[in-house]
């Protein structure tokens, strides 16, 4: 490229300043190509959480108030609320841990296209509808389902259990759901766990279970932190399947908007119980990744 | 060798090996003696057998059949955590998740030794490979060299009497591995244990060596000391892969062993069969008019191709009479210029008798065909 203001610029350090321009050029094209994104997701998520902020400390009579906080901290429904969600995401977080974990681990170990095949259908769920899901579990799940149905003609059990419409139905559809994200991540970290260190410490004299317990346990961590906080973060604010299959019994925050929405129209009040959930969220993954620097724990690393 | 290094190593023998995967043969029944406090080296190109091997001995890999034996016991079906053998990995294995004390108080740990013990020992073992005081380290805070070295103190650290190591300086540049070539030797004669080692470098295993087994198409083409297997190859495979060689085809004549038609002087009687001969660049030499008479040399006559400076020696080719390239290997000093020929010069070429080697086998005619 001819650039007649180069060697203005002195013979010492010849083209320095344009280089420099062309550095820069670079670096606003790069940035450009992401400002799509980037406009996207302040229109909508900066601008309407900021708004619903704004509306959470709007009281009734349209003025400044913090009521709907103050009804939160003085009813009790709202504290149990709370716990019921905390318990079912902690929960269903634990139950994702002991069916994933195992699952991981056999992908992992499985030659790598087999492992492929494999992933493909843990991931397969995602290609089909979350509603689609969970009435499917309805169908399965109720008295008069195809469970109940086969375990009473094959004399398992006589009454009809009651799978669905309670917690253990909330339960059921949420690890269903919430596994491939617990999977995922396990997966990854477990998969960059090279194969030498297992033989390495079988070498030194490390029976399986040990080998298992001083290298792979600890490998693998990373992967088991982000698919738990994931699970446990999504968890925090899932709505169809809870309501669907907990039958009502089981009330979770997001449901509790809903009804706040949907049958009071009192957008302070659904505002506020999303501010402070989200607030919640925020200090737990402020915590985490306290406890364990972030990026590693999304990166899935074993470093 | 001490009575006491004896007891704190044990042979190995190996019998009649086999490995496969699917129709490729790892392993074609090998038998190997290996004895106790040795240093053998398993050398090889890539994939000839010799990690394979290797892997048996430390029960990573099952063989189709066979047996291995560590002193009088047979190992073969016995897990790896039951071998109680170190063993220093090509990518080193350090547990990322632990400081250097503990990857080399690992097998400690394992072996019930009470915390203060094996963290002395620990430290003595990372004296041994001197590093001292690197304890509190995190693995990925070292070098490469270092990391080398800490896998070797966690090898030996619980004084296994067998120690593999699998190409474990092949990750370290050059000036660098000749030092641990020399540190691993003198480790080697301090602690006695049997030590089976796997390369592809020939340099190192020649450098390191008590014996070399030299394995390709997973079998032990020649086992001897490095001397022997680089003075006397036992075949054309072992003669290239280890140092520089020409090799030239002859025709017998009898007892005799003719070369362009004129017999070859030989220190002893050739083998029967057919054979081709095998020159060393560096054992060839320029002969002059004084030397013409000398009955100790093989004389060729030969016009000189190229001359290339190498630094420590110059490599140069020459043609034979009948055509057939061959090389020469000389030192280089301060009348490099005034004692080398130039390309096109006449020169004489000299192999002493001792260096005039036959290889079994009539195939030298295809070195012909590259030159």
């Amino acid at each position: 490229m001819a650039d007649a203001a180069a060697p203005s610029t002195g013979p010492a350090r010849p083209h320095a300043r344009t280089l420099r321009r062309d550095a820069r050029l670079e670096q606003l094209a790069l940035f450009g190509l992401a400002s799509p994104a980037l406009i996207l997701l302040l229109a909508v998520l900066a601008l309407p959480v900021g708004w619903l902020f704004y509306l959470s400390f709007i009281g009734n009579d349209g003025g400044f108030s913090l009521q709907h906080y103050e009804r939160m901290v003085d009813s009790k429904s709202y504290a149990r609320i709370f716990r019921t969600t905390f318990e079912v995401s902690l929960i269903t977080t634990g139950l994702c841990i002991l069916l994933g974990y195992p699952l991981a681990y056999l992908l992992s170990q499985l030659p790598k296209r087999m492992a492929a095949l494999c992933l493909l259908a843990v991931l397969l769920p995602f290609w089909t509808s979350l509603l689609v899901r969970t009435y499917a579990w309805l169908v399965l799940l109720q008295r008069r389902g195809l469970i109940n149905e086969w375990g009473m003609s094959l004399g398992l059990w006589s009454e009809p259990l009651a799978l669905v419409h309670n917690l253990s139905g909330t339960l059921i559809g949420m690890v269903h759901i919430m596994l491939p994200f617990m999977i995922l991540p396990l997966y990854g970290s477990m998969r960059a766990i090279p194969a030498d260190l297992l033989n390495a410490s079988a070498n030194l004299g490390a029976r399986p279970s040990e080998t298992f317990r001083h290298v792979f346990l600890p490998l693998s961590m990373p992967g088991l932190f982000a698919g738990s906080l994931l699970v446990f973060v999504l968890c925090l604010g899932f709505y169809v399947t809870p309501a669907v299959l907990g039958g009502g019994k089981v009330i979770m925050v997001s449901m509790r908007i809903a009804t706040d929405i949907e049958l009071f129209v009192n957008w302070g009040a659904a505002s506020a119980l999303g501010v402070v959930l989200l607030v919640l969220t925020l200090g737990l993954l402020y915590g985490a990744s306290r406890f364990l620097s972030l990026d590693r724990v999304l990166g899935g690393g074993s470093r | 060798m001490t009575e006491r290094n004896r007891s704190k190593s044990l042979p190995i023998s190996v019998g009649g090996v086999t490995k496969t995967y699917g129709r490729v043969t790892a392993l074609d029944s090998v038998d190997l003696e290996i004895e106790s406090g040795e240093f053998m080296t398993l050398l090889g190109p890539s994939g000839s057998g010799k990690t394979t091997l290797l892997m048996v001995l430390a029960g990573f890999t099952r063989p189709d059949c066979g047996s291995v034996r560590f002193g009088d016991a047979e190992v073969v079906r016995l897990p790896p955590h039951k071998r109680d053998l170190g063993m220093v990995f090509q990518s080193y294995a350090l547990f990322p998740h632990m400081t250097v004390a503990e990857n080399v108080a690992f097998p400690l740990r394992l072996r019930k030794v009470g915390k203060a013990d094996r963290l002395a020992r620990a430290e003595r073992a990372l004296q041994t490979v001197q590093l001292g005081g690197y304890g509190d380290r995190r693995i990925d805070q070292l070098s490469g060299g270092q990391r080398q070295r800490v896998a070797l103190a966690r090898a030996i650290v619980f004084e296994p009497r067998i120690l593999l190591m699998d190409e474990p300086l092949s990750a370290l540049d050059k000036k660098l591995r000749e030092l641990m070539q020399i540190e691993l030797r003198r480790l080697h004669e301090r602690f006695g244990m049997t030590t089976v080692y796997v390369t592809h470098d020939q340099r190192e295993a020649l450098t390191m060596s008590d014996r070399i087994a030299v394995i390709d198409d997973g079998a032990i083409q020649q086992l001897g000391t490095p001397r022997a297997i680089y003075d006397h190859p036992a075949n054309r495979f072992v003669a290239d892969f280890i140092g520089e060689s020409t090799i030239l085809p002859v025709t017998r004549d009898g007892a005799d062993v003719l070369f362009a038609g004129t017999p070859l002087r030989l220190a002893g009687p050739p083998p029967p069969g057919p054979v081709s001969l095998m020159i060393r660049p560096e054992r060839l030499q320029l002969l002059s008019g004084a030397d013409a008479a000398d009955a100790s040399f093989n004389r060729f006559e030969a016009t000189a191709e190229s001359i290339v400076f190498q630094g420590e020696s110059y490599l140069m080719q020459a043609r034979l009479a009948d055509g057939q390239l061959v090389a020469l290997r000389g030192g280089v000093r301060h009348d490099y210029d005034a004692v080398t020929p130039a390309p096109g010069d006449r020169v004489a070429l000299g192999v002493h008798v001792e260096d005039t080697i036959l290889l079994p086998g009539a195939d030298g005619a295809r070195e012909a065909d590259d030159g």
